[in-house]
């Protein structure tokens, strides 16, 4: 019993190198949300393409969809954009874009430019919505259920990797809505 | 010159620049703003309180905590509307939950078991020489029986001697 006392330390040394190397190949930039499952924060923003048009958190109500957070000055939402197009247009799946901190001039040339993939742009351009979201790098991707309630968010470029798991969990969000 | 020296003072107001400032209306509101942007951390910026950073989203945090000390509400309502948004992340003193008590506790709990084992070893090495002479005469001997005559005619001759000084 003794003998084996001896190997204490090492086998703690051992434990904390597993739990400490697991560390390392955790990204810390990606953050918890601390919204899943809470309700869309409400909001009362211009249309990207009818100024005059206010949109609220209920035009974002009515099915699983997903909810992109981009910016014109954001690098990483050029090269997801090719991917949006796909998923919008060609899969048809219902994308709401939230336009932050971002000139709409300049957001809607580049939409003119790079095509649409969303079904409503919101103009978030204080940043005060995506505060309240709690973006902190755009891109941001969020899957919202039929309720407008948040279940999943994603920081950072959709690539077809992503959207895999994208979609594997709208279609299990909207076979659930489909139980109830 | 002129232009020169003007240039030279613009370079160096340019790290005033990158903060902004706001005006409070009471001094109280100053201290607390101050000590709020150094415990919220940036969420873009990994390490970096919001007051140190000039981050976009960190100015923007600044705001709102400008705002609501403005607008009168209190340090918890700030930080828990700080929370809400952006998880326990955002604050540098991690609250005490489920999932944190092992922040809390952990350096205590090890530094117990450090002082239980140092005072472990530390008795076990607190033997008289007389034990070790009993521990000895227990062991089995290594040494051939003439090795042990002379060792136990050395062991009588000195000790002895000094047991004898220090009784007279």
């Amino acid at each position: 019993m003794r003998k084996w006392l001896v190997f204490t330390p090492l086998a703690i040394f051992l434990g904390m190198g597993v739990f400490l190397l697991q560390g390392l190949f955790n990204d810390p930039r990606v953050l918890p949300s601390a919204l899943i499952n809470k309700p869309f924060p409400e909001f009362n923003l211009p249309s990207l393409y009818e100024p005059e048009t206010r949109l609220t958190q209920d035009d974002l109500k009515g099915e699983v969809a997903l909810l992109n957070v981009w910016a014109t000055w954001c690098p990483t939402c050029k090269e997801e954009h090719e991917q949006l197009n796909r998923i919008g247009l060609q899969e048809g799946v219902t994308i709401y874009g939230l336009n932050y901190k971002d000139d709409p001039e300049l957001a809607r040339e580049w939409l003119a430019q790079y095509l649409d993939p969303y079904a409503k742009v919101i103009v978030d351009a204080d940043g005060r919505l995506g505060l309240d979201l709690g973006v902190y790098g755009a891109p941001e991707t969020y899957i919202l259920d039929a309720q407008g309630v948040i279940r999943y968010r994603h920081v950072g470029e959709v690539n077809e990797k992503v959207w895999q798991n994208l979609k594997g969990l709208m279609q299990a969000i909207a076979a659930e809505g489909d139980e109830v | 010159m002129k232009w020169g020296s003007l240039l030279l003072l613009l370079m160096l107001a340019w790290p005033a620049l990158a903060i902004e400032s706001y005006d409070f209306s009471t001094a109280d509101g100053e201290r607390r703003y101050n000590q709020m942007v150094r415990e919220l951390r940036c969420p873009t910026c990994q390490n970096q309180a919001i007051s140190d950073s000039d981050a976009p989203l960190a100015a923007d945090l600044r705001r709102e905590v400008h705002r609501m000390i403005e607008e009168g509400y209190s340090d918890d309502y700030i930080l828990e509307f700080m929370v809400n948004r952006y998880g326990d992340f955002v604050h540098y003193r991690p609250p005490f939950t489920s999932q944190t008590w092992i922040l809390w506790f952990g350096p205590l709990v090890l530094l117990v078991l450090g002082a239980l084992a140092v005072l472990r070893i530390a008795r076990n090495r607190h033997i008289t020489p007389v034990e070790v002479k009993a521990q000895q005469q227990e062991l089995p001997s290594a040494l051939s029986p003439q090795e042990q005559a002379r060792l136990q005619a050395l062991l009588k001759s000195a000790p002895q001697e000094t047991q004898q000084e220090t009784k007279s």
